[in-house]
């Protein structure tokens, strides 16, 4: 809904939009640019924003030291896997909530919510020994059912909301002309949930591509992901800005690739039922 | 469509996540948890040379300091097995040693010699007797300064000075204008970081943690005077924002020269010396860390990054082959070929202190004596019923000495005064002792 | 309009999710229930064995009753904790709301690239809570080398450390940076899908932007808010990552959720920490409940 404004005021709300938009951004293009430079000029004073002799042997040191196709493997694994997973238990769930909600519906709900409000630090000694009793420590599987059990509840509230705007009118319509449960389901819902799942998915993505709590504490090799990958260089001796940045530039530069990709998608859906 | 495609594209990743844990299982590789500090680094790059002579395979986790405690602690309480070599240190090493949690090394082969381990080093390391872990290196604290800003300053230092003096220099070497701090301390909060300074600096006052029936010192003048001291020191001379400052912050900016003096951990005195990484590297001088004029005892700490094996370990004899090759005297010499002789893991070694080589090392005679000045078994000028100098062996200790800092560091950034931050030092530690069944 | 069974159709379909859930709260709540009446300290020994002991309230450990419910209460980083974490959820929550709607307002404006300019605001969502700390800290307010000392210096101010001197305030304004696009983002659709020929008739009428803001925009936009604050609620109770890296819970940042880590990992002292996990939990289910009620209102709507 484009409306009708003077050119002197779009311009003043692009210069306006531009110089906030990247202001927000700059964190992250400065921790790219020092990633760049070397050591010495990554602290200079005062500090240089372009004109520095660009580098990439920062990317070598990291990729020297700890091997990034291991641990971003394991990332695309573990997030995408309770990604994946997660949807499958939550579309039916939130389905029958949508489309035949109960008197209940509404408590699950927010019961669903509230077990994401337990302090994980709390159960870290249960859940450790429970992982050592069946064997997981360090297993990519295990991690891929913890973190679709931890967001689990946002799935469902997501897709939920997003079933609720289905208008009934069609379902009902469907129903008159004879359409079972499963071609309803198919052929007519599937269709119009869509856009609500892609971006159920890409958030969700997100979310548990970024957990650094449970990722960190029940791997060591074999399942670590990107978020233990950073943890070698958080503060080590010496200078470590540049090396710092290069590490957190490769860690997060798949998501903001994927999600800058996608964000059409991960936008149109990502409504809560906040439209209505 | 979408939800085939979704089911698909789920079940081939659980049985991928599946395959894959089954596959990478296989004997020979041995994973070793260490910490992201220089020398840990610089091992991690020859591990090839080792899996050549062993067909050992090596997998490292390496993670900042406080990521590593809190992984290889729960691991190790909960027998969970992630790990075949644990890097700890002289703290954790007698007490996990006591519930035997960890491997005794009073099997290891003769040249490797572990008579030839540096005595303080080795008692440290020790429970009753026995050894637990292997010192990788070694450290003890003392005084890093400028010698050009200190002959500018018309001083000169001491081989063992007194506070009261190192604050004559630090007032001396002070020069805002050029960014430069009379000196730069730890004083960010944490047990191993600024709570290791300032108790070594407190036993350097005369003070104390706990007094023989295990009650809390801080109510004692001695400790008023250590804080009030360090508080005064730092607010006149030393950088801005030092209550955050530990290890790193202060090597780097002893590096970059924004200090005349640095009293910090002699590891450190081979980065400071280093012309890749200091712009003040041949500028450097060392003394023995200072006390309190009158009071016997230096600040002083002692410490050691070891490498132990947790007991219930699949790959026991691997791992302890691997220690010998990583805390041996050809692994020096390795380093010492390579990289030459300063950067070489120091403190650990009887031996290398008697190398022509390493004594031109300009560090390390002082580094040395250091070491020989600290004595985890009589750490203070009263009697205490306790192990360990910057720290107190005991299980409780390290949760405790956190918070205690945290006051402290609390007072360093002017929330509190320094009073305030020992009253509730005293009532955090008595708290903590008495839940702890002490008194 | 719903028919038997479709009702248990809807059950069926519901139960998978549910019992997970109810597992995954379960397991963990019994067991941190079990601990929090026990003395445990794993590094005086005292451990768990497998197998029977599960089924049997871990008798290797010994009841203590409310002890450590009493310990954890009476010590005296417990209140500030509490307050500390209200602070920093309430702190972020307003940051977010009041510039999301901003944000959002502006975003709605007609403008060249605005594609773009969406892509550079939602980028902070996308970093790992980690990452973003660890960048924040060192090279924005390092007291030294960080860009604002440098900024602060070029204008000839002392440089501040931000992390001793202003350590709460630092804490709020790393987690709203990372909160903002979301907060943004839900408002923007919720703005999107006013309807443009309602504001137009009010200005036709004369009603001046700030008026038509406060009644047209605003209640338009209060069912996004409430979601944008109880999403965030959630998640910002149990900010972790950020506290850790930064002031490692120093300078009184300690929140009730690192209250605990510093009781079971750095104090080793698991009965301890889990009475305090129970405290958690309670304090949640109360902010919870408080949610709820505005939740829910606005969600029948």
């Amino acid at each position: 809904m484009a409306r009708a404004v003077t050119p002197q005021r779009k311009i003043a709300n692009t210069a306006i939009a531009w110089a906030i938009g990247f202001l927000i951004f700059f964190p992250i293009l400065w921790t790219i640019l020092t990633s760049f430079k070397t050591e010495a000029q990554a602290i200079a004073s005062p500090p240089i924003f372009l004109n520095f002799d660009w580098t990439l042997e920062n990317y070598a040191i990291v990729q020297e030291r700890s091997d990034y196709m291991r641990f971003l493997w394991n990332s695309v694994i573990i997030a995408g896997g309770s990604t994946v997973l997660g949807i499958i238990i939550a579309v039916p769930a939130a389905w029958s909530m949508a489309f035949v909600p109960s008197k209940r519906t509404k408590d699950i709900l927010l019961w669903m919510l509230s077990t994401k409000m337990l302090p994980a630090v709390g159960v870290l000694y249960p859940i450790y020994l429970l992982c050592i009793q069946l064997g997981v420590l360090d297993n990519r599987a295990a991690l891929v059912v913890i973190l679709m059990l931890i967001n689990l509840p946002i799935i469902v509230w997501m897709l939920y909301t997003y079933f609720r705007e289905i208008p009934v009118d069609i379902l009902e319509a469907a129903r008159m002309d004879g359409a079972s449960l499963k071609e309803e389901l198919l052929y007519i819902l599937t269709p119009m949930a869509v856009p609500g799942i892609a971006s159920t998915l890409l958030l969700n993505f997100i979310l548990a591509w970024n957990e650094a709590f449970w990722t960190l504490n029940l791997t060591a090799v074999d399942a670590a992901p990107l978020t233990a990958f950073i943890a070698s260089y958080s503060s080590p001796e010496g200078l470590f800005f540049a090396k710092l940045s290069a590490a957190s530039t490769m860690a997060i530069a798949p998501i903001l690739i994927l999600g800058w990709f996608s964000q059409k998608q991960l936008v149109r859906g990502l409504t809560f039922g906040a439209v209505k | 469509m979408f939800m085939r495609t979704a089911l698909g594209a789920a079940s081939a990743l659980a049985m991928l996540a599946g395959t894959a844990a089954f596959a990478e299982s296989h004997a020979k590789t041995i994973t070793i948890a260490t910490v992201n500090n220089g020398d840990m680094i610089r091992m991690q790059g020859y591990t090839d040379t080792f899996t050549e002579q062993t067909g050992i395979n090596v997998e490292w986790v390496t993670l900042e300091e406080n990521v590593l405690r809190q992984r290889v602690t729960t691991d190790v309480t909960t027998k969970g097995g992630q790990f075949d070599i644990m890097t700890i240190g002289m703290y954790e090493t007698p007490i996990w040693g006591a519930n035997g949690w960890l491997v005794p090394l009073n099997d290891l082969s003769a040249e490797y010699d572990v008579d030839d381990i540096l005595p303080a080093m080795r008692n440290g390391l020790s429970h009753d007797g026995t050894l637990y872990a292997a010192p990788f290196y070694g450290e003890s604290s003392m005084i890093m300064y400028r010698t050009d800003l200190m002959e500018a300053a018309g001083l000169e230092m001491p081989d063992a000075p007194t506070w009261q003096f190192i604050r004559e220099a630090a007032a001396a070497m002070d020069d805002p204008e050029n960014e430069i701090n009379g000196i730069c301390l730890r004083g960010k909060a944490g047990w191993g970081e600024g709570g290791a300074f300032i108790t070594v600096t407190a036993n350097s006052f005369g003070a104390r943690w706990f007094d023989e029936d295990w009650n809390a010192q801080f109510d004692q003048p001695e400790w008023a005077e250590a804080l009030n001291f360090y508080v005064n020191l730092m607010n006149d001379y030393g950088p801005e924002g030092y209550a955050t400052n530990g290890f790193n912050e202060n090597l780097n900016l002893f590096q970059q020269g924004k200090c005349g003096m640095w009293i910090d951990a002699t590891v450190a005195a081979s980065f400071v010396t280093n012309p890749n990484d200091s712009t003040v590297a041949d500028k450097v001088g060392f003394a023995l860390a200072p006390n309190s004029e009158g009071v016997e005892k230096r600040a002083n700490w002692l410490w050691a990054w070891a490498l132990a094996i947790p007991a219930g370990t699949q790959q026991e004899a691997e791992a302890k082959q691997f220690i010998e090759w990583a805390t041996s005297k050809d692994y020096i010499e390795l380093v010492a070929a390579n990289e030459g002789w300063a950067n070489v893991p120091p403190g650990a070694r009887t031996s290398l202190y008697e190398t022509a080589e390493y004594q031109e090392v300009p560090f390390a005679k002082m580094t040395l004596d250091s070491i020989n000045a600290a004595d985890p078994n009589d750490p203070t000028v009263d009697p205490v019923p306790y192990v360990g100098i910057q720290f107190v062996a005991i299980p409780e200790f390290a949760g405790m000495a956190t918070e205690v800092s945290q006051e402290f560091s609390a007072a360093y950034a002017g929330q509190q005064s320094v009073e305030e931050a020992l009253e509730k030092a005293q009532a955090i530690t008595n708290e903590v002792m008495e839940g702890a069944g002490y008194r | 309009m719903a028919t038997k069974a479709s009702r248990s159709a809807a059950r069926l379909m519901m139960a998978p999710a549910v019992i997970l859930l109810l597992g995954w709260m379960l397991v963990p709540l019994t067991l941190t229930l079990i601990f929090s009446f026990k003395k445990f300290l794993p590094l005086r020994g005292d451990s768990i064995d497998s197998g029977w002991d599960w089924f049997t309230f871990f008798p290797s450990l010994e009841w203590v009753g409310f002890d450590n419910y009493a310990r954890f209460l009476s010590s005296s980083a417990f209140w500030p904790s509490v307050i500390t974490t209200l602070v920093i959820v309430g702190g972020v929550l307003l940051i977010t709301v009041v510039f999301g709607i901003l944000l959002a307002i502006l975003l709605d404006q007609p403008m060249w690239g605005q594609g773009v300019v969406r892509i550079l605001v939602i980028a902070p969502f996308f970093v790992m809570p980690t990452v973003s700390a660890l960048v924040w800290k060192n090279m924005f307010m390092d007291p030294v080398n960080g860009l604002f000392a440098h900024l602060w210096r070029f204008f000839g101010a002392e440089p501040v450390s931000w992390l001793s001197e202003a350590s709460l305030q630092s804490i709020v304004m790393i987690v709203s940076w990372q909160w903002l696009p979301f907060a943004t983002l839900i408002l923007l659709t919720a703005i999107q899908s006013l309807d443009g020929e309602q504001l137009e008739a009010a200005e036709m009428d004369g009603a001046p932007p700030l008026k038509r803001f406060w009644f047209i925009t605003l209640p338009h936009l209060s069912r996004a808010i409430t979601i944008v604050v109880l999403i965030q609620t959630i998640f910002l109770l149990s900010i972790f990552a950020e506290i850790f890296v930064t002031t490692g819970g120093a300078f009184g940042t300690r929140t009730l959720t690192y209250l605990i880590f510093q009781r079971v990992l750095e104090s080793q002292n698991v009965g301890l920490g889990s009475a305090g996990g129970v405290y958690a939990i309670i304090l949640a289910n109360i902010v919870a409940i408080f949610l709820m009620r505005i939740v829910g209102k606005n969600l029948d709507r």
